[in-house]
């Protein structure tokens, strides 16, 4: 439950970069919390883009034992209108309550191109607190709060001179923790050229099962692993040695800015059950917690490819499965929107029933917490030299409530002409409040939100200004 | 000897601008500055020890080809965050 407590008053952060014989406490441009700056209280959170909490923590199993993924879902039915299983939908119903019995708030994670910000919100999600830059400067490519503990922050940074790296805060972005070995590529022997590490571009959070673990994607693609809450991190040897690895992204260098890995999901029934994406290389599952890997592809077009049913080399941009029906996936790809569930193995292209005029390209897609038919894309034009804008220069999310066989476009409020946003990959987030808030922030600085999932849209008028917006993360508290 | 430290690494080094290093190569000075100064060695060199793209190392005013040069007792260094635009 969230509590309102006097701001910092006078409560000043502890200043950046103070003298650090050990070094990695508080460095950066951590700043002061904002005078009127809505403080969380945080017993729990619930964040819809990251997967709110699994009904029934899944037991650490045993190395060898099979996904319960595999299993068919009985709610996880083509077309259909899913049911989520019981057991979750009773935790959900009583996550609810308390969060209206709270008057719940919303915190925003947002990383820039010149740094993070947290936004705070009032209950009625009206007004907001900003709460930033921190280290104003850094290209903070992905800021993401700990759902098993509500008070962790971990982020991923680097600047146009420095190597990339991680943060961790435990207070809400006062202090920050430098990880003591970041994400890194093995070195490898003299005269032999080694991958390097260019930029940590995702994070995700273990299972709850396991609460230090996290998961890290980096350009160019590697999959690294912490339990040690992002001190320390490692290669998964299974996926970055994997021999297919470099047939699945093929030689080229990968997307304009760098080639990303991207989408990490953990199933909530099971730590060893993970997804992964990866632009240029497709979308890949394994069932043995990372040793190994198979594509996840079938169905899905890659018309940039001269094979046009490749087993692999697709261009997921965002892939997403509901954290209480973990069986139903989407995915927002180069070429069309998608739907699976498994255990099926066939992507249907759901981005097939959105308006021809408005295409179905675009990089980010976002899920109802509770609802798992329904989700929010923001289409942008992916014609001739892809300007990757709105289509027609008139900004529009597309909304389905049934699981993508029809579409609703949801543009009041924004632009009615000459808006050519470009919303990127990890920069469309929902909360978990009722009626759920939905979010985005544009490359141009501004953050949008709806407080009635996507009716009316309303620039947040304290975050209108920010830097270029790379991820948002939202949560409700 | 005398290490220069950019803007950029000043949070490492607590707003100093110049510290006391120790090393007969750039590679010695690096161990050095990254036990007193944790985190700092990556930021600046990357996995594959190569020096990052805008990066530069002047020992007594000449530019470093690699962290392997070595260093000459009471030789400066400076490290250098190069400049790559506008």
């Amino acid at each position: 439950m969230a509590k309102r407590k006097g701001a910092a008053k006078g409560k000043k952060a502890k200043k950046a970069g103070g003298p650090a014989k050990d070094g990695r406490a508080a460095k950066g441009n951590a700043t002061p919390m904002a005078d009127n700056a809505i403080q969380p209280a945080v017993p729990s959170a619930a964040t819809a883009a990251q997967g709110a909490k699994p009904a029934k923590p899944a037991k650490p199993a045993k190395a060898a034992k099979p996904s319960k993924a595999a299993k068919p879902s009985k709610a996880a039915k083509p077309g259909k209108a899913g049911k989520a299983p019981r057991a979750v939908k009773k935790t959900a119903a009583a996550g609810a309550k308390r969060r209206r019995r709270g008057k719940p708030r919303t915190v925003l994670l947002v990383g820039t191109r010149k740094g993070a910000f947290i936004l705070r919100s009032d209950p009625a999600r009206k007004r907001w607190a900003v709460d930033g830059p921190h280290f104003l400067g850094s290209i903070v490519h992905h800021l993401v709060l700990d759902p098993r503990d509500g008070g962790t922050l971990l982020m991923a940074a680097r600047t146009g001179h420095l190597g990339p790296t991680v943060f961790r805060s435990s207070d809400w972005g006062k202090t920050w923790k430098e990880a003591a070995q970041p994400p890194a590529f093995p070195k490898v022997p003299e005269g032999e050229k080694g991958k390097v590490v260019d930029h940590v571009f995702w994070l995700t959070p273990g299972h709850p099962s396991q609460p230090d673990v996290w998961y890290a994607g980096t350009s160019p693609h590697g999959l690294f692993r912490t339990t040690d809450g992002g001190a320390t991190w490692s290669g998964m040897h299974g996926f970055n040695d994997h021999p297919m690895l470099q047939r699945w992204v093929g030689e080229s260098g990968g997307t304009p800015d760098g080639p990303k890995l991207h989408s990490i999901l953990v199933d909530p029934r099971d730590p060893l059950h993970l997804y992964l994406g990866m632009s240029g290389g497709g979308i890949f599952e394994s069932t043995d917690e990372g040793s190994t890997w198979k594509p996840l592809n079938r169905g899905v077009a890659a018309d940039f490819l001269p094979e046009p049913n490749p087993e692999y080399g697709h261009d997921p941009h965002c892939v997403i499965l509901h954290p209480e029906m973990p069986d139903r996936m989407y995915h927002q790809n180069h070429c069309g929107i998608y739907r699976l569930d498994r255990p099926g193995d066939v992507w249907e292209r759901i981005g097939n029933n959105m308006p021809r005029e408005v295409g179905d390209i675009g990089f980010p897609i976002v899920a109802h917490p509770r609802d798992p038919d329904m989700i929010w894309v923001f289409p942008m034009d992916g014609t001739e030299v892809w300007p990757r804008t709105s289509p027609g220069g008139r900004p529009a999310v597309y909304r389905s409530k049934d699981g993508g066989r029809s579409w609703k476009r949801q543009d009041s409020g924004l632009p009615k002409g000459q808006g050519w946003f470009t919303v990127k990959r990890q920069s469309f987030a929902a909360d978990a409040g009722d009626p759920v808030g939905v979010y985005f922030g544009t490359t141009g600085g501004t953050l949008w939100a709806s407080t009635n999932e996507g009716k009316r849209w309303q620039p947040i008028k304290e975050a209108t200004y920010l830097p270029h917006i790379y991820s948002v993360t939202a949560v409700t508290l | 000897m005398k290490v220069f430290i950019p803007s950029p690494l000043h949070s490492y080094t607590g707003g100093r601008s110049i510290v006391e290093g120790e090393g007969r190569s750039l590679t010695e000075l690096l161990t050095f500055l990254d036990g007193r100064y944790p985190g700092v060695r990556f930021r600046i060199v990357d996995e594959q020890d190569q020096v990052r793209p805008h990066i530069r190392f002047f020992v007594d005013g000449e530019m470093a080809p690699t962290i392997r040069t070595p260093i000459a007792p009471g030789a400066e260094v400076h490290i250098i965050c190069a400049l790559s635009g506008g």
